[in-house]
C-alpha cells in the first residue's frame, strides 16, 4: 500500500526531467532558428529603414522609424526611434510629393528598371522554352547525333554550368561589338539566355521523368500527332515544374551584374549596374542608396514571398534521386 | 546528374511515306540557305578586308543569315525525315542555341587569347604567340586570385555545415515552418550588388554602420573589416556565405524530407539517439544529396565576382580577387582583351580539370559500398 505513492513520484520526477530536457532542446530550436531569421532579415530591415534616414539619424544610429508625434520622452528613445524622412525616396523620384511632378531621376530610374525587367522576363521565357523541348526530347527519345548519344547530349548541355562568364564574356564583347549588339537588351537576352539553360534544362527534365508515358502513348493512338501531344497534354501537367524554372531564371537574370556591367554602358543598363555605378561614386547619401537598393530588391523579394515554393521545388530538382 | 534508363522512353512506330522529291526540297533547303550565308559572310568579308563596299556596316546581316540557315536546318528535319525529325526538332532548337553561343566564341576566345588587342587603340588585334601566356606566368597578381578562389572554396565546407543544420531544424517538428523557409530563403532572392551595398557598404561601415557599432560595444576599438586582408577575405567569404547557404539549406532539406521516416524510427527502436542516429542513418543517406549541392556551390563559387567586384574591387592589394573580378579589372584599367582572354582560358581548364577529379572523387565517395 505504501508503495504506490512513492512509485508515483519517482514517475514524476523522471517525467520532469524529460519535460526540462524537451523545454530545453525547444528553447535551443527556436533561440537558433530566430538568431537565424534576424541575419537573414535584418539587412532588409536596415536598407528599408535607412532609406527613411537623414544624416543626423545615420550618424547616430538610430533604428526604428516612428512618428515624432508619438515618440516618448527620455533618452532611451531618442537612441532608439527617429521620425521618418521621405529625402531617400525623393532622390530617385518615388516619394509621396515627387510622385506627382515630372522627375528625370525617376525617369532613369524606370528605364533601368524596365531594362531588367525586359531582360529578365523574356530570356527566361526563352530558356524555359527551349529547355522544357530539349528536356522532353532528351527524356523521351533515343537521339543518336554522330557519336554522342542522349547522356553525351544531356552533359554538353550540363556543362555549360561549369563555364565561367569570365571565359564568354571578352569574346562576346568583341562579337557584340562587330554585330552592333553591344549595349543592347537583345545582347543580354541571348546571354541571359544561355547561362541559365542548363538549369533550366535539369528542373524540366526531372519534372518530364515523373510523368508515365503511357499518356502521350494513349494520345497518340487517339490520333494527335507528337507535338500535339506534347503542347495539349504534357505541358500542361508539368505547368508547375515550368513554373519552377521560370521563377529560377527570374530571379537568376533579374540580379545578373558581370555580363550587364560589361556589355551595357548607356542604353540597356540593367538595374544591378545602376546601383553598382552609385556605390562607386563617394558622398553618396545613404538614405538615396538605401532607397535605390531596397526598390532593386523590392520585386524579388515579393516573388520570394509569394512564390515560395516554386523557388524550393525548383531547387529540390535533380537533389533528390 | 542523372543516368538515363531506356525502359521508360516513347517507342512508337511511325510509317511515313517521304517522296524522294520531299527530301529533294529539304536538302536544298538547308543547302541553299547555307549558300546564302556563305555569300553574305563572304561580303562581308569583303567589306571589311575594303575589297567592295556593299553597304553592311556590321557583321549583322551574316547574323541574320546564319538565324535564316538554322531555321532552314530545323524545318527540314521535318521535310527529309518526317516523324523523326518532328523529334529531332525538339532537342535541336536548343543545341544550335547553345553551340552558336559557346563553342563558336570559344573558338573565337582562342584565337584572341593569343593575341595583344587593345580595344580602344586603332591598331586592331596582333598576334603575338605565347607571349600572354608569359606574361600571365609572370603576373603574381593572377596567382594570388587564384590562390584566393581555393580558399573562397574551402569555405564551402563551413557553409555546407551551417546550412545541413539550418536544414535539419526545418526539416524536424516546429510550427510556422513557412515563415522560416520564406524568412531563410531571402537572402538568396536579393541581387549581389544590392546586398553588397546593404551588407558590405553601410552595415560594415566603420564608424556609422550597425555592425561596426556591434563590435564596439563588444570591447572592438576601430574595428575594421575591409582592412587587413585576412578580415577583407573574410568579410568577403561570410557575405557571400549569407547569400548562398539557402540554396545549400533547400537542396538538403529536400534530402532530408525524402529520406522515409521507417528508417529513422527503426534506428531509435534500436536505441540510437542523437548524434547517433545522425552519423549511422541520417549523414550516410544524405551523402548523394550533399555531394551535388557541394559540387553545384563549388560551381557557383568559382564564379563568384559581383560582390568583391563592388565591394572592395580586389583589395586590399588584391588580398580579395577572384579570377573573375581581377580579369574584369583587367580588362577595365587596359582595355586589352587578349590578355584577359588568356586568363579566363587558363582558368576555364583548370576548372574543368578540377571539376572533373572533383566529380571521379564524389562518385567513388557516393558508390562506394557493393
Amino acid at each position: 500500500m505504501t508503495d504506490t505513492p512513492v512509485q508515483i513520484f519517482r514517475d514524476s520526477d523522471t517525467d520532469r526531467g524529460f519535460r526540462m530536457k524537451w523545454w530545453a532542446s525547444r528553447t535551443a530550436i527556436y533561440g537558433v532558428l530566430a538568431f537565424w531569421a534576424v541575419i537573414c532579415l535584418f539587412p532588409i530591415y536596415w536598407t528599408a529603414t535607412t532609406s527613411l534616414k537623414m544624416a543626423p539619424n545615420v550618424m547616430q544610429g538610430q533604428m526604428v522609424p516612428f512618428p515624432q508625434s508619438w515618440t516618448p520622452e527620455g533618452d532611451w528613445a531618442k537612441k532608439l526611434f527617429y521620425a521618418p524622412k521621405w529625402k531617400g525616396w525623393e532622390s530617385i523620384g518615388l516619394s509621396p510629393q515627387t510622385l506627382s511632378q515630372e522627375s528625370t531621376v525617376r525617369a532613369e530610374f524606370l528605364k533601368r528598371f524596365g531594362n531588367s525587367t525586359i531582360v529578365a522576363l523574356v530570356s527566361s521565357t526563352l530558356a524555359v522554352v527551349l529547355g522544357a523541348m530539349a528536356a522532353y526530347g532528351l527524356s523521351r527519345f533515343r537521339y543518336k547525333w554522330a557519336w554522342l548519344k542522349n547522356d553525351d547530349i544531356l552533359f554538353f548541355f550540363l556543362s555549360q554550368l561549369i563555364l565561367p562568364p569570365v571565359v564568354l564574356a571578352l569574346p562576346f564583347l568583341v562579337l557584340y561589338k562587330e554585330l552592333a549588339l553591344l549595349d543592347t537588351r537583345i545582347g543580354l537576352i541571348l546571354l541571359y539566355t544561355l547561362s541559365v539553360l542548363p538549369i533550366v534544362i535539369w528542373i524540366m527534365k526531372d519534372q518530364f521523368e515523373t510523368i508515365p508515358t503511357e499518356l502521350e502513348e494513349a494520345a497518340l493512338v487517339d490520333g494527335l500527332s507528337i507535338w500535339g501531344a506534347f503542347l495539349t497534354i504534357i505541358v500542361p501537367i508539368a505547368l508547375p515544374g515550368m513554373v519552377a524554372a521560370f521563377i529560377l531564371s527570374l530571379v537568376l537574370t533579374w540580379n545578373e551584374y558581370f555580363f550587364a556591367a560589361l556589355l551595357t554602358s548607356t542604353h540597356a543598363n540593367t538595374l544591378p549596374v545602376m546601383v553598382a555605378s552609385q556605390t562607386g561614386s563617394q558622398g553618396i547619401n545613404w538614405w538615396s542608396m538605401a532607397a535605390l537598393s531596397f526598390a532593386a530588391i523590392l520585386p524579388l523579394i515579393v516573388i520570394g514571398v509569394v512564390l515560395e515554393r516554386f523557388i524550393i521545388k525548383g531547387m529540390a530538382a535533380g537533389a533528390v534521386k | 546528374m542523372s543516368v538515363m534508363s531506356g525502359s521508360d522512353q516513347l517507342h512508337v512506330v511511325t510509317s511515313d511515306d517521304i517522296t524522294p522529291g520531299r527530301v529533294r526540297f529539304g536538302k536544298s533547303l538547308v543547302w541553299g540557305a547555307a549558300a546564302v550565308l556563305a555569300l553574305v559572310a563572304l561580303a562581308q568579308f569583303a567589306q571589311t578586308a575594303g575589297w567592295y563596299d556593299f553597304g553592311f556596316d556590321t557583321w549583322r546581316p551574316t547574323l541574320y543569315a546564319y538565324c535564316l540557315w538554322a531555321t532552314a536546318l530545323c524545318w527540314a528535319q521535318v521535310i527529309t525525315r518526317g516523324e523523326h525529325g518532328k523529334r529531332t526538332l525538339f532537342v535541336l532548337p536548343a543545341a544550335l542555341f547553345v553551340i552558336s553561343l559557346t563553342v563558336f566564341p570559344l573558338l573565337f576566345g582562342l584565337i584572341i587569347a593569343f593575341s595583344n588587342w587593345n580595344l580602344s587603340s586603332l591598331s586592331g588585334r596582333q598576334f603575338n604567340g605565347v607571349a600572354n601566356l608569359v606574361q600571365m606566368w609572370n603576373d603574381p597578381f593572377y596567382w594570388n586570385a587564384l590562390g584566393n578562389m581555393v580558399i573562397y572554396v574551402l569555405a564551402i565546407l563551413v557553409e555546407y555545415a551551417i546550412a545541413f543544420g539550418l536544414a535539419l531544424i526545418l526539416a524536424g517538428q516546429i510550427r510556422a515552418r513557412k515563415f522560416w523557409r520564406v524568412a531563410f530563403l531571402m537572402p538568396l532572392m536579393l541581387s549581389p550588388v544590392a546586398v553588397s551595398w546593404m551588407i558590405g557598404k553601410s552595415m560594415l561601415e566603420p564608424r556609422f554602420g550597425p555592425l561596426a557599432r556591434l563590435a564596439r560595444s563588444l570591447g572592438i576599438e576601430n574595428p575594421s573589416f575591409f582592412e587587413s586582408p585576412w578580415m577583407a577575405k573574410l568579410t568577403i567569404m561570410v557575405l557571400d556565405a549569407w547569400t548562398f547557404i539557402p540554396f545549400m539549406m533547400i537542396m538538403l532539406l529536400a534530402g532530408l524530407q525524402a529520406i522515409p521516416k521507417e528508417l529513422q524510427e527503426a534506428s531509435r527502436v534500436d536505441g540510437a539517439t542523437g548524434w547517433k542516429s545522425f552519423w549511422e542513418i541520417t549523414f550516410p543517406l544524405m551523402l548523394p544529396v550533399s555531394v551535388t549541392a557541394i559540387l553545384i556551390r563549388i560551381i557557383f563559387k568559382l564564379k563568384l565576382a559581383d560582390i568583391v567586384i563592388t565591394v572592395t574591387s580586389g583589395g586590399p592589394g588584391g588580398a580579395t580577387d577572384t579570377v573573375t573580378s581581377f580579369i574584369f579589372r583587367e580588362y577595365r584599367e587596359r582595355s586589352n582583351v587578349g590578355y584577359g582572354t588568356m586568363l579566363a582560358m587558363v582558368y576555364l581548364v583548370l576548372i574543368v580539370i578540377a571539376m572533373t577529379v572533383l566529380m571521379k572523387f564524389a562518385n567513388r565517395l557516393t558508390k562506394p559500398r557493393t
